[in-house]
């Protein structure tokens, strides 16, 4: 199979993923009990506003329309209004989408640094002291929950110490033109600090390890004994020979993960009071804000859908010994 | 009577039926050492890592635990030991035994006035109900779907890795919270949503695995001996993937558990179970926090996290042994 027609097939697989998971989503919403209707109508409400409200969300169709209208309005992120704020739900995934972004792409930076160096370091120190430490260490970092870690540190840094904030993203009252005069600046920074480096440490144990076992891999093939021969330094063998060809799955698993650490972000922006969208689709799943929580919910899917496919067509981009089939 | 006098030829074919008999308890002796002797000496393997030993002990540790609950416990998990004004007066907590000697509770009691040691010590039934549950079932599950799409390949293969791609698509959090808000906040729903989601990766690799032991001459024979599908892929294929689907069943505890533990801290978990999860949310939601009521909310990660690391190093130690090039 060419390399075009691989991306044109996986092409396809995406669009029937993305329509799979709005089906489902829309009929679980659907299913859901509680009135859906009892957030935008109040008890006060004559009948006659009752009905106009219910009309003006298309809530009185049958249930078909509803979907097909539900599909052709998902392809545009448009969800529908907020039956909480009546704000427009793209909207509301604009404003937070960014601020999820944000911590996981800075806690990433640092985790898959950290995380490679470590792992390419317990690869080529095999069976030392240092490399049981830092497995045990990755393993642990990855069996406390995020949420617990972060409990800790709020506890630790923030009521005991005081040094960092208990909640949110910035101190409240400071209003901000754009959205980089937002995120740059050291008010934000300092809100950014725990949560990020909660995740980091967390995030951290996967490319270590996988960098780690990778690294055993290279290190045993021929090569490297050539390059030995050479007479090349052990550090040059290890960080320009060794680590270059072991750095190949750490690529793909981290866009794989990045994306299911966003489908995650539900905990730690939880904990840290992080005003970002897996907090959001909670807060919606909660109030019973079905639009909300419908539009948020799929974008955190999106996310993971599309990071896997960018996954699988770097993999094939990045070994040519990938074959298509 | 005829028959009778040329005993040579007929006498074979009872002999015959008889030994078909003794042949087939022969064949399930032989299966059944075969089996033994195969997960004997995995367990020998398994057991060689003193990691893996410690974890094996925490688990079976916080096994004793949860069958002994209402013995260990010296109170409900959920009765209140005095009439606490939580709510109105957040922080109406007593502090652990050791740290004051008027309070009479090993590691003192919650804002609502429940005993913390009572609740930490019930809470393994619930995580461990959810581990054990969860993995039994997601090893199962994959391992069968698996080996179904990898054996029959073609169109079954299709259909059913299309279901698992679209798993894929889902964020395991967020569909379980939804799910639960769904189906109301049980602890079964939670294990349910999570088993929903959880079998695709098992499914996956055992699909592959189960892909190229197709191939292998040992199938190919079967198949020429007439045997069935099913007999193929329960006595030749499942066998050979056995160490695959505990491997993932092992994983599978420490996620699903995990897993519990977020649903519950959001608010999500079942109202009428203490866990661990629930215990971290209440202690939040009364501020235990800035209150430095630290008794409240270390224990209960503290055995999370042990629970769960135990899961991982088993699982560790378990892909060690199917694949070796990892030692």
């Amino acid at each position: 199979m060419s390399k075009a027609s691989f991306v044109i097939r996986r092409l396809l697989q995406l669009g029937v993923t993305f329509w799979a998971v709005g089906t489902v989503l829309f009929f679980l919403f659907r299913l859901m009990p509680g009135d859906p209707t009892a957030f935008v109508v109040s008890a006060q409400m004559t009948p006659e506003a009752r009905q106009q409200v219910i009309e003006s969300y298309g809530l009185n169709q049958p249930l078909y329309i509803q979907y097909v209208r539900f599909l052709e309005n998902a392809l545009t992120l448009n969800f529908g209004r907020s039956f909480h704020t009546n704000e427009p739900v793209r909207d509301v995934i604009w404003t937070y989408l960014p601020n999820t972004l944000v911590l996981m792409l800075s806690a990433f930076v640092v985790a898959y640094i950290l995380g490679i160096v470590l792992g390419v370091l317990s690869g080529w120190y095999r069976g030392s002291r240092f490399e049981k430490t830092t497995v045990v260490t990755a393993l642990t970092a990855r069996s406390l929950p995020t949420f617990y870690v972060g409990l800790i540190v709020l506890w630790l840094f923030g009521a005991t110490l005081g040094v960092i904030p208990m909640s949110g993203m910035g101190t409240s009252g400071q209003t901000y033109d754009t959205f980089g005069a937002r995120i740059f600046n050291l008010d934000f920074l300092h809100h950014l600090v725990a949560p990020a480096a909660v995740l980091a440490f967390y995030y951290m144990g996967y490319p270590l390890l996988i960098m780690r076992s990778s690294m055993m891999e290279v290190l045993s093939q021929d090569f490297i004994d050539v390059c030995r021969a050479k007479g090349l330094s052990e550090r040059a063998i290890m960080f320009r020979h060794a680590a270059r060809n072991a750095l190949l799955p750490i690529i793909t698993a981290a866009a794989i993960a990045l994306g299911y650490a966003v489908g995650g972000s539900v905990l730690i922006e939880t904990v840290f009071g992080w005003p970002g969208l897996g907090r959001e689709m909670v807060n919606a799943v909660l109030r019973r804000d079905f639009p909300v929580a419908q539009g948020t919910f799929m974008v955190l899917a999106a996310t993971i859908i599309i990071l896997n496919f960018i996954a699988d067509l770097l993999y094939g981009y990045l070994d040519p010994r990938v074959t298509y089939d | 009577m005829a028959t009778q006098d040329k005993p040579s030829i007929f006498a074979d074919i009872d002999d015959g039926e008889v030994d078909q008999e003794d042949e087939s308890v022969d064949r399930w002796r032989r299966n059944l050492r075969l089996w033994r002797e195969t997960l004997a000496k995995q367990w020998r393997m398994l057991t060689d890592d003193l990691m893996v030993r410690l974890a094996m002990i925490t688990i079976a540790f916080f096994m004793i635990v949860a069958v002994f609950a209402p013995f260990i416990a010296p109170y409900r998990p959920l009765n209140r030991q005095y009439e606490s004004d939580a709510g109105i007066i957040v922080a109406d907590w007593m502090e652990p035994s050791f740290m004051s000697s008027e309070s009479g509770y090993l590691l003192g009691t919650t804002a609502e006035g429940f005993d913390i040691f009572s609740q930490l010590v019930y809470g393994s039934r619930a995580a461990l109900l959810v581990g054990l549950v969860a993995a039994v079932f997601t090893a199962g599950i994959g391992t069968l779907v698996g080996l179904t799409a990898g054996y029959y390949g073609g169109k079954i293969d299709d259909m059913l890795m299309r279901i698992v791609d679209f798993l894929y698509g889902m964020p395991l959090l967020p569909t379980v919270i939804i799910l639960v808000a769904l189906l109301g906040p049980s602890l079964w729903n939670i294990l349910l949503a999570i088993i929903l989601l959880q079998w695709r990766s098992t499914a996956r690799v055992i699909r592959s695995q189960a892909l190229s032991l197709r191939e292998r001459p040992f199938v190919k024979a079967a198949q020429v001996a007439g045997a069935s599908d099913w007999h193929i892929i329960s006595r030749h294929l499942a066998p050979n993937v056995l160490p695959l689907s505990f491997l993932y069943g092992a994983f599978a505890i420490a996620w699903a558990i995990l897993a519990e533990a977020g649903v519950s801290f959001i608010g999500l978990g079942d109202p009428n179970t203490v866990s661990w999860g629930t215990m971290l949310q209440s202690s939040r939601a009364y501020s235990a926090l800035d209150f430095g009521a630290w008794w409240w909310f270390i224990p209960p990660g503290i055995c999370i996290g042990l629970v769960v690391i135990s899961g991982f190093l088993i699982g560790r130690g378990y892909e060690e042994i199917t694949n070796p090039e990892l030692r």
